[in-house]
């Protein structure tokens, strides 16, 4: 199972306000890549314009998965998850007044995701057991991390190839944030994933990226081929961690 | 995902609820009673009473598909029932036809115009999606005015058959038969959507539509089918009242009271159930009966206006809401 992601010098901007400029990345087959950057440089941007929320000015962005290649640009949203390619928003965006099991059947709303949809909501509930304790629930009367497992589940619900992931860390306690990075890791490892994860959490994201870019002002400024350059590197001082 | 990395789990236990041909047939069974009770009765009264509030279930459960299941408010429900109303006067007159095949008619009419109310306010949430939909009503009542071949402001007569169909002892019976077949195929419909995973997907829409969206549910596609089979059922609602009063006139089929009644009767029942509509507009439509014979039909609306603030700060989620905690 192969998929990979190769973005091509994508703008996008809202209205008259430049998001980003000349973006070029890769995710290679099985690799974890970390999008970093401070808020409002354009992380949010790429990831809504991967997934068709957001239609980019000008730019390509090709998912090839087992050989066949694809441009993402101008197909809707329910098209590009159907090719396998989902999103864990920012901020979780669950649906609150919708149970546990009712989120996560959502995420497999996609025909190509129905086929399987049984092993997959078993797959969750094994993934993470407290999901399945309270799968009744409602999402909205549950707890910032548990929160985040319904996001996760609810990606992974679409038996997808390549995973999206938008600042996981928001809103949690460091505890937290450091479970739900492991968590990514090991959904990954057992589903074979590909993984782009936005993320602020600089040291939580080198733990488990294989690759980095940082982006400045809707630009990549530093593209780090593992996580010690991108840890060394006095670009990444300079421009994201501002020392 | 490949086979080898998850094994294949046994299906999970489905739930224990009414599967839709059992619901169908409940249903269906509930009307044959119904009927056969209003027929021991046998009293023109009965029938009229029981057609008014039986329209009003058809218009409540059908405004709920779309704004009790979906979260968009349609203000414009008078607009959707009154299409149905005009519809049987302008098919009857050009054709012919009798209520039977007036209503399907209706049903195509108030589907396209759903669709294409639909179609027309895509972009718009919340507040500016209700005041589009106030505005088709408008729209509409001033194209109806100015249509004399329908009656125009004077409105239009229409003379019940003098032979009744099926063996019903009187027209009043046969129409509140249509109605209330009319009404048990609506609520069916409500449900067989609520459990479906088109209900899902307008939950979805409800709670939160850019999340729904980024999860891969077709938002745009979930929202046509909502206003079309809302728009359609709406119509339905609409079809039998020429005869109901054998008069009908803009001012009264376009009027406030079905706009109100309609979110009304949901909001009081809940809107999260196709049991709420039902409970709303029984509820509702009973007491303005009652008080049309007693006080004045003048009162209607005040009752309305009354409940509805009741319900709003006493039990903001419908009755229905009262007995259950969830959603």
């Amino acid at each position: 199972m192969a998929a990979s992601l190769s973005i091509h010098d994508i703008d996008a901007s809202y209205g008259a306000v430049r998001a980003l400029d000349g973006v070029s990345l890769e995710v290679n087959t099985g690799e974890t890549v970390a999008l970093l950057g401070t808020n409002g440089n354009g992380k949010t941007t790429l990831m809504r314009c991967i997934l068709g929320l957001l239609r980019p000015s000008s730019g390509r962005i090709v998912v090839t998965i087992d050989g066949v290649s694809t441009d993402l640009v101008g197909l809707p949203a329910e098209a590009i998850v159907d090719l396998g390619i989902a999103l864990v928003p920012e901020g979780r965006r669950l649906f609150p007044r919708l149970s546990v099991e009712e989120n996560l059947l959502l995420g497999a709303y996609r025909s190509a995701a129905r086929a399987s949809i049984s092993r997959n909501l078993e797959f969750c509930y094994g993934a993470f057991p407290r999901l399945k304790e309270r799968r009744k629930q409602p999402v909205g009367s549950m707890s910032g991390g548990e929160q985040q497992m319904v996001a996760l589940g609810r990606a992974v619900m679409c038996a997808p190839k390549i995973l999206l992931i938008d600042e996981p860390s928001v809103g949690l306690a460091p505890i937290l944030v450091a479970r739900t990075i492991e968590k990514i890791a090991e959904l990954k490892e057992k589903l074979g994933l590909t993984v782009l994860m936005a993320e602020q959490n600089f040291h939580q994201a080198i733990r488990i990226a294989d690759r980095g870019y940082v982006l400045v002002h809707g630009r990549v400024e530093f593209c780090g081929d593992s996580p010690a350059a991108l840890g060394d590197s006095d670009l990444v001082r300079k421009f994201y961690l501002g020392l | 995902m490949s086979d080898a990395i998850i094994p294949a789990l046994p299906r999970p236990a489905p739930p224990r609820r009414l599967g839709h041909a059992g619901f169908w047939l409940a249903a269906a069974a509930a009307a044959a009673i119904l009927i056969l009770a209003l027929r021991g009765m046998g009293s023109e009264y009965a029938y009229f009473a029981a057609t008014f509030v039986l329209q009003y279930v058809v218009l409540a459960t059908a405004w709920n598909i779309l704004g009790g299941y979906a979260g968009y408010v349609n203000f414009g429900a008078a607009a959707f029932f009154a299409a149905g109303a005009y519809t049987t006067v302008a098919v009857g007159k050009a054709f012919g036809l009798g209520l039977l095949p007036c209503i399907g008619i209706a049903a195509m009419v108030g589907g396209a115009l759903g669709l294409g109310t639909g179609i027309l306010t895509l972009r718009l949430r919340g507040a500016y999606f209700a005041i589009a939909t106030l505005c088709l009503s408008v729209v509409l009542q001033t194209f109806i005015v100015n249509w004399s071949y329908v009656g125009g402001s004077r409105g239009a007569y229409i003379l019940r058959p003098r032979d009744v169909p099926f063996g019903f002892d009187s027209y009043g019976g046969y129409l509140c038969a249509v109605v209330l077949v009319l009404a048990a195929a609506a609520i069916a419909i409500a449900r067989s959507i609520e459990v479906s995973r088109l209900g899902l997907g307008l939950a979805a829409l409800r709670d939160d539509e850019a999340a729904a969206e980024a999860a891969g549910v077709p938002t745009l596609r979930l929202k046509l089918i909502a206003t079309s089979i809302s728009g359609a059922m709406m119509a339905v609602a609409g079809a039998p009242l020429p005869y109901l009063g054998s008069y009908i006139e803009p001012t009264s089929a376009f009027g406030l009271s079905y706009a109100v009644n309609a979110i009304a009767m949901p909001l009081i029942g809940g809107t999260a159930s196709w049991a709420g509509p039902l409970i709303g507009a029984v509820l509702l439509s009973s007491l303005q009966q009652a008080a049309t014979v007693t006080i004045s039909s003048a009162a209607n609306l005040l009752i309305v206006g009354v409940v509805l603030v009741v319900f709003v700060c006493v039990a903001p989620r419908g009755i229905i809401g009262l007995f259950r905690r969830r959603r």
